[in-house]
């Protein structure tokens, strides 16, 4: 006689170990799962709204310095150093982890226009409105000996920014012109200028490292190409462009940080039209500068916030401000793309999470895939209107907010005005330009 | 015109070489100069020939004009001479003479000297400069576009892109670069040193590589084959041992003992005949075995176990099987026996199999198994009972009718039932055939009822007795008249028309009535309503049932009436209007109609309108939810579905919606679909790259969530589109990280690697 019982298998359901969770057999029938999008859209707008409770971005504010911070720079080797020069000519040296100020030097008088490192992260220079090019050690000189710079190169004129190379003994200044020295030497190998105006900033690219961007006064970005010594391309945009950032994984992509508000994202082949316009400051931009993956883009403003921009995205993701900060000059995003640093006016450098909402430390695997099941989440359901407004929702300051609104009503006024002139005159005779392409003066050869 | 310029200069080189090709065609033309001379020489000669045509001076000797075969110094002719004057011949010496030559070079020189063009200025230099120099960085930069748009394309970007390698730096280089500072440390390098311990590289001792030494690899690879073949076999006779061991069948084991018993024996025998010594000894040992039996009373009845099987043999035919099978092994054992039954080893086998005194009972009921079981003895009478019953047709659809009725009621073991039924039906039986008087007939019913429940039972089989017996009279009644037809036709009715027959006799019975009424009423009067009564309080469904299909051709006729008179409406009103104008207008009307009745002839609009607002109004209404789960507190399966109670427990009816905006408005349909509370939650258009709406309604109804999909699934459905690790440098992709050769040429400008060449190019531009 056979006996039918029912048996079961223990491996299934009993746990190796006590600290293992606990078996949960599922069935992944879809007909007996009835409510899964609603269930989803509802894990959604919570994931949506814990990540607005935990966005607390501000991490630390370093003070030291006695003048607005002029210029930052990060240490190529190092993720915790970091170099700031300020208006009084004072150059600081800050370890992030401990927070605090490991050295300062007395570099320049006046400004500090430009601080940059070396490659190799063993020394770093500066250039100031004392016409003066300095390299100086990145370590500390030894006990008693005086704060004394490698190098001092003395110009003719005054350098407004300056920038290393990134493979190779080479610099290049801007003030008259751009200037690319060699280390060893006090000479500039070559100068290269188009136009008469003063250069505000220049950039090394970090990719094809023998092409410059700089920006002038007089409205204009000029590529240079430092190997055959010859500017490639200027473009003439609307106002006046502050500076500009490449693209650390796309080597033909710049930024400008403009001061009619925007910031304009160029392929370099083709300056006529900007890949992206961003728009979302209410003042000049300052600076810009790009995460180290390539995906995202810092500004800083006169506004007295700094603005997040996806590379893709016309509009900010991210407007970080306090109370305290005022105009932002500078602004650095790190090499591990979890952090920013901007120096402002009111000679404070502050700390901020790249991603407001993330948890800082190690995360638990469960951690983690929770993590990323909340972010998958949150961009399936961006687009639903609920979700969308919790995601976007920012508390602004009160000049910010007004501001705003009065952009608004202008940029609202004037595209009335278009579209008024537009529809009461011949067919064909106004013709109507993209909003890429208004800004766009003109491209030189 | 600045491009033509640009060319212009572009080409200026090339152009040079152009300019050295100009001579030669300035040449061509002369001759071609010379040509026209000739032509004008022979225009010449032509016309002369046709003035001496004319006869009057026919030959005209040629007029000569100066001193013929002398050659001038100012004047060259031909004339005279009678040949041509070829310009080559005027310059056959001057290739001899050196002094000639220089100077024809200098004529050709002038010849092809043209004016050089203007330098372009500085700017324009510079200018296309940069536009050679822009052209070809983008070319260099074009190179990035496929790693550009792979990055931004990909579904996940691991940050620092360049794999970091552990450097595993080798173990000599360790040691090298280590000593050993701590006494311990030190301690244990003087123990490796003393062991020769190598330190280094190849890290075996002289031992080990004497060990290595010692085996070859051929015979090693046998010995070790030797040795997996023998564990292979081991293993395999312990997994048979095993299976063999777990085998239940007791016949198997029976089978297995016979044999080794049969084999014990043999080998037995053969040892009496090899070894009488050694067979004695054994005889011994069997003998022991019997005495050690005898003793402990082993497979006695005593044991718990035999015990227990006593008890239970009284019901299992396989304990008594084990008992008995016991023993007679114990009488095997006892018995006094020259051969060997069995070995001792088998004995501690067949320990836990014994018994002795089977009880009386045992054997009895062994006795009786073979026999029929009296329940089913009881059945088989019962069968032949019912056979028995069966024979008449009219008792058959009474009992099955009280079958329906029992069924209804409670439920009840079949067996009870039925034997009760029978009893019944005995007793009906024998009271036909006695014919015994109506009023006794209850009385004997209370009698073997007496359970609450059966009274309904007992009040049925009375009505259906009576029925019967009225049946019965109206036979005697029938036989009486002489119609025995009636009869016959009555007796075939088939069962399904039970409900109908029981109620029938009682209508045919008053018409008969009617009929009948002058011959025997006090008798029907009596009769009649009684059944009626009884019908009522038995409250018995095919009592009503026939009313049900008569309401509902009630209903049927009604609702024909209805569309009658709709159908019918139309002429009903016309008959309102006055009819002269309405005649006119009718044919006018019925002419258009007709037209439109010919256009449209296959389709009916206004039906399929209706009917399609009909289904409109239908699909809106809001649906009841059912959420009854089979199998929750009750049996469920194939075949089975949830009782009606419980269904409607779970059934959450739909309220009653606001009333249709389209209600009141025939010919409109206003869809009820969208929902304002609904809408605030929906997306209103279409996102960015998705570019239709099934696409993004696609992604939106697949779940991501590891509670609807597996853990791989949910895994690969959540990967972070950007991944960085904390602590990491990310520097800027180079073109090693993506397979391209970094050029080897460095960035330094050109001028300040290789000034000469610069300077020598900006004199060639001078020059041009």
């Amino acid at each position: 006689m056979k006996v039918k019982m029912l048996s079961r298998n223990p491996d299934n359901y009993v746990r190796e170990t006590k600290l293992d969770l606990q078996r949960v057999p599922r069935n992944y029938d879809p007909a007996l799962h009835p409510f899964e999008v609603p269930r989803e859209y509802v894990r959604a707008l919570n994931a949506t709204k814990l990540e607005r409770v935990f966005a607390k971005p501000f991490l630390a504010s370093l003070d030291g310095h006695r003048d607005g911070v002029n210029c930052l720079a990060k240490h190529p080797e190092n993720l915790a150093t970091v170099l700031s020069g300020a208006c009084d000519g004072e150059v600081r040296i800050w370890n992030l982890t401990q927070r605090n100020c490991i050295r300062t030097i007395q570099a320049h008088e006046g400004f500090v226009r430009g601080i940059c490192t070396r490659f190799c992260g063993t020394s770093f220079f500066t250039v100031g409105d004392d016409k003066t090019v300095k390299q100086w050690k990145m370590d500390g000189p030894g006990y008693g000996d005086e704060e004394e710079p490698l190098h001092t190169i003395l110009g003719k004129t005054v350098y407004t920014g300056i920038d290393h190379h990134w493979k190779e003994a080479v610099f290049a200044t801007c003030g008259q012109q751009v200037d690319i020295w060699d280390e060893q030497r006090t000479n500039p190998i070559c100068s290269m200028t188009w136009g008469f105006d003063s250069i505000s900033s220049v950039k090394f690219n970090p990719i094809e490292t023998f092409l410059l961007g700089s920006c002038a006064s007089d409205r204009n970005i000029v590529l240079y190409d430092m190997r055959q010594a010859t500017p490639l391309k200027k473009v003439i945009l609307d106002m006046r462009t502050n500076t500009i950032c490449w693209n650390p994984m796309e080597a033909f992509i710049f930024t400008a940080a403009n001061e009619d508000y925007n910031l304009y994202t160029f392929d370099m082949r083709a300056l006529d039209t900007p890949v992206m316009v961003h728009m979302d400051h209410v003042s000049a931009v300052l600076d810009v500068d790009y995460s180290p993956t390539g995906k995202e883009f810092v500004s800083a403003s006169f506004d007295k916030s700094i603005r997040i921009f996806p590379v893709d995205k016309s509009r900010s993701r991210e407007v970080y401000h306090t109370k305290r900060m005022q105009h932002v000059i500078c602004v650095k995003w790190t090499s591990d793309s979890k952090y920013i640093m901007c120096g402002s006016d009111e000679m404070n450098i502050r700390l901020w999470k790249a991603n407001a909402s993330e948890k800082l430390g190690v995360l638990t695997s469960r951690e983690k895939a929770a993590k990323d099941y909340n972010q998958k989440l949150k961009e399936k359901f961006q687009h639903y209107p609920h979700i969308k407004r919790i995601a976007r929702h920012r508390h602004l300051p009160k000049s910010i907010y007004s501001q705003i609104q009065e952009q608004r009503i202008m940029k609202e006024a004037r595209r009335r005005k278009e579209v008024n002139r537009i529809k009461h005159s011949k067919p064909g005779s106004v013709p109507i330009v993209s909003e890429k392409k208004k800004h766009v003066v003109a491209v030189v050869k | 015109m600045t491009a033509n310029r640009l060319a212009e200069s572009l080409l200026a080189l090339s152009q040079q070489e152009e300019l050295a090709d100009l001579p030669k065609d300035y040449l061509l033309s002369e001759s071609e100069d010379e040509g026209d001379n000739d032509g004008e020489r022979k225009h010449q000669k032509l016309l002369e020939a046709i003035s001496s045509l004319d006869g009057k001076n026919r030959r005209k000797l040629a007029e000569r004009s100066e001193a013929s075969l002398k050659v001038s110094e100012f004047n060259v002719s031909s004339e005279g001479s009678g040949e041509k004057l070829v310009l080559a011949d005027l310059l056959e010496p001057v290739k001899t003479s050196s002094s000639l030559a220089t100077v024809k070079k200098q004529l050709s020189r002038v010849k092809s000297k043209k004016t050089v063009e203007l330098p372009l200025n500085k700017e324009e230099i510079e200018r296309i400069h940069r536009e050679v120099a822009f052209n070809k960085t983008a070319q260099v930069l074009s190179k990035w576009d496929p790693v550009v748009l792979k990055n931004r394309q990909a579904e996940q970007l691991v940050f620092p892109l360049e794999k970091e390698e552990p450097a595993i730096a080798p173990i000599e280089h360790v040691l090298s670069g280590w000593k050993a500072r701590t006494p311990l440390e030190q301690e244990i390098f003087n123990l490796l040193h003393k062991n020769k311990q190598p330190v280094t590289d190849p890290l075996l001792t002289p031992v080990e590589k004497a060990s290595l030494r010692a085996m070859s690899l051929e015979e090693a690879k046998m010995r070790r084959a030797e040795l997996q073949r023998a564990r292979a076999l081991q293993s395999y006779y312990e997994a048979k041992a095993r299976r063999e061991k777990k085998i239940k069948s007791k016949k198997y084991h029976k089978v297995v003992k016979k044999g080794k018993a049969k084999k014990a024996l043999k080998e037995f025998e053969q040892l009496r005949k090899v070894n009488p010594a050694a067979a004695l000894e054994e005889l011994e040992k069997i003998e022991k075995a019997r005495m050690m039996e005898r003793m402990s009373l082993k497979h006695q009845n005593s044991g718990k176990w035999a015990k227990s099987k006593a008890i239970m043999a009284k019901y299992d035919l396989e304990a008594r099987q084990a008992m008995q099978e016991q023993l007679s092994k114990n009488k095997e054992l006892t018995q006094k026996l020259q051969v060997a039954s069995e070995s001792e080893e088998e004995e501690g086998g067949t320990e836990d199999v014994e018994e002795l005194l089977v009880p009386d009972v045992v054997n009895e009921v062994q006795m009786n198994a073979d026999g029929p079981n009296p329940w089913m003895l009881r059945s088989c009478t019962s069968d032949t009972k019912e056979a028995a019953t069966q024979e008449d047709p009219e008792q058959l659809p009474e009992l099955e009718a009280h079958g329906v009725s029992e069924s209804e009621g409670e439920e009840r073991p079949m067996a009870e039932e039925e034997i009760l039924l029978r009893e019944f039906e005995e007793r009906r039986s024998l009271r036909k055939r006695s014919e015994l008087s109506q009023d006794a007939e209850p009385a004997g019913s209370q009698e073997t009822i007496d359970s609450g429940s059966q009274e309904v039972l007992s009040e049925l089989r009375v009505l259906s007795q009576k029925l019967k017996e009225n049946h019965q009279s109206r036979k005697q009644k029938a036989s009486s008249e002489g119609t025995i037809p009636q009869v016959q036709r009555e007796e075939p009715a088939p069962e399904e028309e039970e409900p109908l027959l029981l109620q029938r006799p009682e209508r045919v019975q008053t018409l008969e009535e009617l009929e009948e009424l002058g011959k025997e009423d006090c008798f029907q009067n009596k009769e009649l309503p009684r059944p009626l009564l009884e019908g009522q309080q038995s409250e018995r469904t095919p009592n009503n049932r026939p009313d049900a299909p008569k309401e509902k051709k009630e209903k049927e006729q009604l609702i024909n009436l209805q569309n009658f008179l709709t159908t019918q409406s139309p002429s009903v009103r016309s008959l309102a209007v006055p009819t002269i104008i309405e005649e006119l207008e009718d044919e006018e009307e019925r002419n258009h109609r007709q037209m439109i009745k010919e256009a449209f002839a296959g389709d009916d609009v206004i039906r399929d309108f209706l009917k399609e607002k009909r289904e409109a109004v239908e699909a809106s209404k809001p649906k009841d939810v059912d959420l009854t789960l089979p199998g929750w507190g009750e049996w469920g399966g194939v075949g089975l579905k949830p009782s009606a109670k419980k269904r409607r427990r779970f059934l959450i009816k739909a309220p009653e919606g606001p009333p249709r905006k389209d209600k009141n408005l025939p010919n409109v349909i206003i869809s009820e679909k969208r929902n304002i509370h609904a809408a605030a939650h929906q997306v209103q258009v279409l996102p960015y790259p998705f570019t239709h709406h099934r696409q993004f309604e696609r992604t939106i109804q697949t779940p991501i969530g590891s509670t609807w999909n597996t853990q791989r699934a949910f895994q690969k459905l959540t990967t972070p589109k950007v991944v960085t690790k904390p602590g990491h440098i990310i520097k800027p992709i180079k073109a090693e990280d993506v397979g391209y050769q970094s050029s080897s040429r460095s960035d330094l400008p050109v001028i300040q690697r290789n000034p000469k060449r610069i300077t020598t190019r900006h004199n060639k531009e001078e020059k041009l």
